[in-house]
Parts: structure tokens; C-alpha cells; sequence
């Protein structure tokens, strides 16, 4: 037997280093579709729970809207369940190409490509248009799949410090003899629920020659006047050459992204990005759901409106409670409580009353930082957040943190 | 050659600390530390190259090399002549 008990033990010892650690991920068993009120099997075996969520990237309350399903049932009847081959071979239908086409219209850009996944998207973007002559300049907090694609690139990394226009310039200037230079960042920063100064960043493009990349995942669909994205909230429509971006978030939730830019970027994607090349792409069903939810969004902007006004009610309430909140005014509103240990018991203790949020700490936000981070859905109705703020204030009452100050909660608990 | 030291300094303090971060000195472990990543030395290779008027070759420029500002002056001296 090849898997001796040797290397078992070295697995377990590494698992339970995990666990030590207290950064052990557990699944939660959740019994119902995708929305604002689920049934959750948690731990294990346990009996069902009906909760609220306030964790997923449901934004625009798409994952299980009724048309939606159905549009997905008939992609399913009239182009099957799968293409058993990669796009270029015989794995591309006219839906492909249509959902291309209207993403490029919705987005503002010159073409778009399908990838299995975001993450796959941007693993395969950079390889695909630098090469070694070229320089990445990217935002330090930047999704962990973005690292994974400059990784992948043999291009020159480098960065500047998060949202620092005046440490961006320097790069740029530092790397003025690159043939091409890449400015690299996530249009809401999924952590911090920030958004990136896209206007100013397009404008130093412009003065060094620089191309502009942004991964909006966590604002397509619902960020700017008509949900364009992050680039149309900032006024800078047509001037991103590479978007990014996920239709497993706001788009439906199911699967599924693209590289969405300037048509010879996108063309060079098509003929050489890795996850394109030699992966199956998104299954008809998911293509079809995608198609119904653009419908959706480009007959009214509802959903959005709905979302930001959810948003609003959301950041007051827990404001007038007296929490720290991290400032923005996106759907992700991170509750700031700085020690780990108490953002898992204040995850544990709404849990108990009913409310589904996670506690993030340390490696996945820096030291320090603890938090509870809230995602508001347009699939949220007043009563939902209502219920959760009651629990919020009544658990915030129990550890005494409300209407301290970020340095009297670090005071109260360390770091 | 004092200057170097000092010069390098405040750029690693400049370029790589946050307000919150605490104070380093000449020997503080940069890389091992955490402080710099391996990502980030580039910056750092190329602003010693371009102040210097040097080159200091890819397979030199290892994360050993860059733990410290002191090791930095080491390596700025070789290749400074």
C-alpha cells in the first residue's frame, strides 16, 4: 500500500495544525434554496435551523428567483446538461456566444470570454497578454485568485499600498521602461467592502500609459446608477481595458465567469489562457439562468435600488446601535470587533439567535482586524434586517462593545 | 557607507509599513519577518539599482540577500564596486 501510515500521520499532524490554529474551515449543511431565510443543519447532524443569512453574495436576491429556475429548466430541455469538450473544440453553443455578446454590451466594453470561474479567469488573464517585458502593478489587498494568475505570469510584480494614488504614481514612474504596464485591483474589496478610486487610477493610466484591470465581482450587477459595475459608479465607462468578473455572486450565484476588455486582450484569452484552453466551460443551465437574470436587470433597476436602500438601513441601524463599522457604502458592511476569539463568539451567539454571519480573522484579514463580515441582499426584506439588529445590539449588549471606541473594544479584549 | 544604511532604511519604512506598524532597525528579519514579500522585493531590487547606478543580477537578489537592511548594504556594496 502506497499510503503508508507514515504519511497519513504527516496529513493529520498538518490537519491539526490547521485546528490549533483555530482556522479550521467547517461546512454548514444548508437544507433550502439560496435566500435571505434558510434551513441550516449545523454541526453536523444536528437538527434544522431556520436563520437568516447575512453571509452570501446573494446581492441582488437572483440565486433562486422564479424566473430565473425557469429560464434555467429550459436551457436545460432545449441545449442539454453538458458539452463533454472545451469551447474550441465542440464545446461552444450560440447561448455561449450570446451571453458573451450581451456582457460586453452590459459591462461597456469591446468583447468578452467565458471561464469556468472568476477564479479561472483571472488565473488565466495575465499569462494570456504580458510576458517578460512587461510589469503588474496590482493593489496589496487584491483577491487571493489574482495573486494565483501574477503568480502564473512571468511577467515583473509589484505593488503599491492599498488605495495610495500617490505610491501608485511611483510605481509608475519606477517601471517607466516597462514595454507594458498593468495596474491591477478589485473594484469592491471583498474584505473591506471599499471601493477602488478607478477615476483617479484611469487618469494615472492615461499619464504613464498604462493599461487599467479590475476585478468587480463583488459589483457587477448592482454598483453604479444601473449596475454596470464599478467603473460606471466612478464615471470611467469604456476607459477599464480588462474587467473581470463572476456570475456566482450577483449574476444568479450559480457559476461561472469572464474576461470582459479590449477585443485584442480578449482575443489573445480565447487563443492562449490556460482554464479557457483545457477546461469544459459553463454548463448550458447556467448559461441560460445568466441570460434571464441580464433580462432582469436591464428591464429595471429595481433590485439595486432595493439593495442600496437595504444597505443604508443596515449601516444606520448598526451605527445608531453604536458599532465600528468599516466606512464605505457597498453591500459588504464588516461589524469591526478586532479580537478573534470574540468575533467567533459573537458569530456563535447569533447563530443561537437565529442570524447567519461569520466571524473572519486573522490570516484572512490582517492581525488585528477581527470581524463579522455582513453582506446585504436585495432579497432582504426591512423585517430581515430589523430581526438581525436586534440580535446584533443584544449580543453587542452582552460583551459590553457598544458605543465603544476601536481602542476601548482593544482595550477590553487585546488583539 | 553609512549613508546607504539609512538611505535604505527609510525606504523599507517608507514603502512598506503601514502607520500602525511598529518601529524596525537595521537587523529587524524584513522577508523572514514578513515584512517585505517576496512579491514586494522587486521594488526594493529596482530603487537600489536606479539610486546606485548598479545591477545587481536576478540569482544574487534572493530572499536571504534582502532579510535585513544591513545584509542590503552588503549586497549594495559588491555590486557598487
Amino acid at each position: 500500500m502506497s499510503y503508508s501510515e507514515t504519511i497519513r500521520k504527516i496529513y493529520l499532524d498538518q490537519i491539526d495544525q490547521i485546528k490549533n490554529a483555530g482556522i479550521f474551515k467547517e461546512e454548514r449543511f444548508i437544507h433550502s434554496s439560496q435566500a435571505a431565510d434558510i434551513e441550516v443543519e449545523f454541526p453536523a447532524g444536528s437538527s434544522l435551523k431556520k436563520v437568516i443569512n447575512m453571509c452570501a453574495n446573494n446581492y441582488l436576491g437572483l440565486s433562486s428567483h422564479p424566473d430565473v429556475v425557469n429560464a434555467a429548466h429550459e436551457g436545460l430541455d432545449t441545449r442539454g446538461y453538458g458539452m463533454s469538450s472545451v469551447r474550441f473544440i465542440c464545446g461552444t453553443q450560440d447561448i455561449h456566444r450570446e451571453l458573451e455578446n450581451r456582457m460586453t454590451q452590459f459591462l461597456g466594453t469591446e468583447d468578452t470570454i467565458l471561464f469556468p470561474s472568476c477564479m479561472d479567469a483571472n488565473a488565466g488573464v495575465f499569462e494570456a497578454v504580458l510576458s517578460d517585458q512587461d510589469v503588474m502593478i496590482s493593489d496589496r489587498l487584491v483577491h487571493a485568485s489574482i495573486i494565483d494568475g501574477i503568480r502564473l505570469c512571468s511577467a515583473m510584480h509589484d505593488t503599491f499600498k492599498h488605495s495610495n494614488m500617490e505610491h501608485l504614481e511611483n510605481k509608475l514612474q519606477l517601471h517607466a521602461d516597462k514595454r507594458f504596464k498593468m495596474v491591477i485591483t478589485d473594484g469592491v474589496f471583498s474584505m473591506d467592502g471599499d471601493t477602488a478610486k478607478l477615476d483617479e487610477m484611469a487618469g494615472l493610466c492615461d499619464k504613464y500609459g498604462a493599461m487599467l484591470f479590475v476585478d468587480d465581482s463583488h459589483a457587477t450587477g448592482f454598483i453604479g446608477k444601473t449596475g454596470r459595475g464599478t467603473h460606471e459608479k466612478c464615471g470611467v465607462l469604456g476607459n477599464v481595458d480588462i474587467i473581470t468578473t463572476t456570475f456566482g455572486k450577483a449574476l444568479g450565484g450559480a457559476s461561472g465567469g469572464c474576461v470582459s476588455g479590449r477585443k485584442e486582450l480578449v482575443e489573445m484569452c480565447r487563443q492562449k489562457a490556460r482554464p479557457y484552453l483545457f477546461s469544459n466551460t459553463i454548463a448550458p443551465v447556467v448559461v441560460s439562468g445568466v441570460l434571464k437574470v441580464l433580462e432582469i436587470l436591464s428591464e429595471s433597476t429595481e433590485r439595486r435600488d432595493k439593495l442600496e436602500n437595504n444597505t443604508k438601513h443596515w449601516r444606520k441601524g448598526l451605527t445608531e446601535a453604536g458599532f465600528v463599522l468599516k466606512e464605505g457604502n457597498t453591500p459588504i458592511v464588516p461589524v469591526m470587533l478586532f479580537n478573534a476569539k470574540l468575533s467567533q463568539n459573537f458569530s456563535k451567539d447569533l447563530y443561537n439567535e437565529g442570524i447567519y454571519a461569520i466571524g473572519f480573522f486573522f490570516p484572512v484579514v490582517p492581525n488585528g482586524q477581527a470581524r463579522i463580515r455582513t453582506q446585504i441582499s436585495a432579497g432582504h426584506d426591512i423585517h430581515h434586517l430589523d430581526k438581525a439588529l436586534e440580535a446584533f445590539v443584544k449580543i453587542g449588549k452582552k460583551y459590553g462593545i457598544l458605543g465603544l471606541t476601536k481602542q476601548e473594544i482593544i482595550e477590553k479584549y487585546g488583539l | 557607507m553609512e549613508e546607504i544604511k539609512d538611505v535604505v532604511l527609510n525606504y523599507v519604512i517608507e514603502e512598506y509599513l503601514e502607520e500602525d506598524d511598529e518601529e524596525i532597525t537595521y537587523d529587524t528579519p524584513l522577508i523572514s519577518g514578513g515584512i517585505v514579500d517576496s512579491f514586494s522585493m522587486v521594488s526594493l531590487k529596482r530603487f537600489l539599482e536606479n539610486k546606485y547606478s548598479i545591477s545587481i543580477p536576478d540569482e544574487k537578489a534572493t530572499p536571504e540577500a534582502f532579510d535585513s537592511v544591513n545584509k542590503i548594504v552588503t549586497l549594495v556594496r559588491e555590486f557598487a564596486g
